[in-house]
């Protein structure tokens, strides 16, 4: 069986992010972007379904600015076999939406014909958490987001979910599409001697019009603000102050 | 045209502090239609049916709908699209689960965790963990929405709409119900309970996060985490709070060892009052919260419970 992860190139999410003052965005300019922190998990479990001999080929793609070609190196670093990149923007400050990436990614399963793809639950920049959903709705394929644990079982997936008041296990016809949970595993670091091979496996470049794919965005994004500041606070010295500030407030 | 909202239906019962948020959030795009599906559902569509604002409840009742997975309810949700400019759910899992499949299948975007609504085709959604808000337009002629109930007032309940029956629509087969381990506790839930205290990894075990559990009910809070306490296993996952968990606005916020990393903030800086205890003077927490106290949470969460 082959796994498709698509990974996405994103802020790192220990940057701070900086609002642009004249509300045209965020400023990505010489910040620190990484491998959004969910399709290492994603890539982690792939990886480690073919460690377990339930894989024979992990593929990663990435849709983005060429600079994602980053991300898949380090994609293949952690062990993906080969990678795909999609160049559909020439400006960090341009995002493709899901749905084109859904798209996109259906096109290469198209080709590909993978029997899982696992992707992150949720890219850590738009905060989207729908691209998964959308590609399998065009697939016409099951989906299982969320996912805790996977468990391969012949042509079905048992995926523990989770969900809003706890744990919810599904059965999926595969192929699927599945995607990660914080607490699904913790992914490994490449180590040098992968990184180095990385560098030699191989990495295709496409572009959307290779597909046919129109990645026009739905949504023309108007303005970029801040979040309204919270007025200053203050220390209190003990517990008494401490409620006795609560009580004032009628609160408690 | 009118909206089309899709209730959250658990066990037949309907979940209605967060359909009535999203009433209230979607009720001046046009007449307010609720779906509320499941295996039964009779009883939570009566319910919806008083909530304030609603023009019309349809109910439609299948095994297919038990357990709410994506597939069997997009294609409902799909089979009566037509009728619909706006189609919106309160941002559950099982919604954030649901709604961009209907969205992909009507060939539209989606916009999840919406924040605020400025007009029919204009939203506002915050990004990078709440460090940004952005106002989106939609070209798209219909909208696919998850609204981000934390940020609305709940419609009253004093209203009678008629409640159709609706037939199910395909299966699509695809998947199946397995189990449920759901937590099954006497407290307020989490997104909606009007004081929340939550622990991070400062308390430093299970058995220690009884502390917390005290406190929360000596004033009848919910109680919430952090995700460095729900992965050292302090804290069960249901009960994390942030950017990848729940959003919480409650009244009062009390949070106990957590050193307030922004994806925790992102959780529940909406908070109308903000507590923080922590022994570091330096924790970012502070920088959001209207009172913190410096100090072991060991002696100090013992003293507030025992005096409040
Ligand atoms: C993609 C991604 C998504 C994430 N999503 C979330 C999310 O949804 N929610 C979330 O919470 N986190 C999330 N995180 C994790 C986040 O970055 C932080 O790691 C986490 O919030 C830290 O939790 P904490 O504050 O409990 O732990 P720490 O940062 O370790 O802080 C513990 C605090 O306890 C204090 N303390 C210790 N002992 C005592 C004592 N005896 N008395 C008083 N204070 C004490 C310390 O001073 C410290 O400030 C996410 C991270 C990533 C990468
Ligand atoms: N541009 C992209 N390139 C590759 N994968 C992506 C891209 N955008 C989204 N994804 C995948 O879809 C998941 C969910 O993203 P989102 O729906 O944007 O929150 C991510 O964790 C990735 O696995």
């Amino acid at each position: 069986m082959k796994i498709l992860v698509p990974v996405k190139r994103v802020i790192d999410y220990n940057v701070k992010v900086r609002v642009k003052a004249d509300g045209s965005g965020v400023d990505l300019a010489n910040v620190k972007m990484s491998m959004n922190p969910f399709d290492e998990i994603a890539m982690e479990e792939a990886i480690r379904l073919k460690e377990k001999g339930a894989a024979d080929e992990v593929v990663a793609v990435s849709i983005g600015v060429k600079q994602s070609q980053e991300t898949l190196r380090t994609a293949l670093a952690m062990g993906a076999d080969r990678a795909i990149l999609i160049t559909a923007a020439d400006d960090v400050h341009q995002d493709i939406e899901p749905l084109a990436v859904a798209k996109l990614l259906k096109a290469v399963i198209d080709d590909e014909q993978p029997g899982l793809v696992l992707c992150g639950k949720q890219a850590i920049d738009n905060d989207m958490n729908a691209t998964g959903q959308m590609l399998s709705a065009l697939l016409g394929w099951s989906q299982a987001m969320y996912a805790n644990k996977i468990d391969i079982e012949g042509d079905h997936a048992v995926v523990s979910r989770e969900v809003d008041g706890g744990l919810q296990t599904i059965k999926v016809k595969m192929p699927a599409i599945v995607s990660a949970d914080l607490r699904l595993n913790e992914p490994r670091y490449a180590s040098l001697p992968n990184i180095m091979k990385a560098k030699k496996k191989p990495l295709d470049e496409k572009t959307p019009a290779d597909y046919g794919v129109d990645v026009a965005p739905r949504l023309d994004i108007v303005k970029t603000t801040e979040p309204p500041e919270r007025a200053a606070g203050e220390m209190v010295g003990s517990v008494d102050e401490l409620v006795s500030k609560l009580k004032e407030k009628g609160v408690v | 045209m009118a909206v089309l909202l899709l209730a959250e239906v658990n066990d037949g019962a309907l979940s209605v502090d967060s359909t009535a948020k999203a009433v209230s959030a979607v009720k001046d795009l046009g007449e307010v239609h609720v779906l509320c599906c499941g295996a039964s559902c009779r009883t939570a569509a009566d319910t919806a049916a008083t909530i304030t604002g609603v023009a019309k409840v349809r109910c439609a009742e299948a095994d297919l709908y038990g357990h709410r997975l994506a597939e069997p309810v997009a294609a409902l949700v799909v089979s009566i699209a037509g009728d619909y400019d706006h189609i919106a759910a309160p941002a559950t899992t099982d919604a954030k689960n649901i709604l961009p499949r209907v969205a992909a299948l009507l060939d539209v975007m989606i916009l999840t965790d919406v924040s605020g609504i400025v007009d029919a085709d204009t939203f506002e959604r915050p990004v990078y963990a709440g460090n940004a808000v952005q106002t989106v337009k939609s070209k798209d002629a219909k909208k696919v929405l998850s609204i981000r109930t934390a940020n609305f007032d709940a419609a009253g309940q004093d209203g009678s709409a008629e409640v159709e029956t609706l037939s199910p629509a395909e299966d699509p087969g695809l998947s199946e119900w397995v189990e449920d381990k759901l937590a099954e506790s006497d407290r307020p839930e989490l997104t909606s309970a009007g004081i929340v205290v939550s622990g991070g990894r400062g308390i430093g075990s299970e058995e220690n996060f009884e502390l917390i559990e005290k406190l929360a009910d000596k004033l009848g809070a919910a109680v919430g985490a952090s995700r460095a306490a729900v992965d050292s296993g302090y804290a069960p996952n249901d009960w994390q709070v942030g950017q990848t968990g729940k959003v919480v606005a409650p009244d009062l916020y009390i949070a106990v060892g957590i050193s307030g990393a922004i994806q925790h903030l992102a959780g529940m800086k909406d908070s109308k009052i903000i507590v923080a205890i922590n022994k570091d003077e330096e924790a970012p927490i502070f920088q959001v919260a209207d009172y913190g106290l410096v100090g072991d949470l060991f002696t100090v969460v013992p003293e507030l419970t025992e005096k409040l």
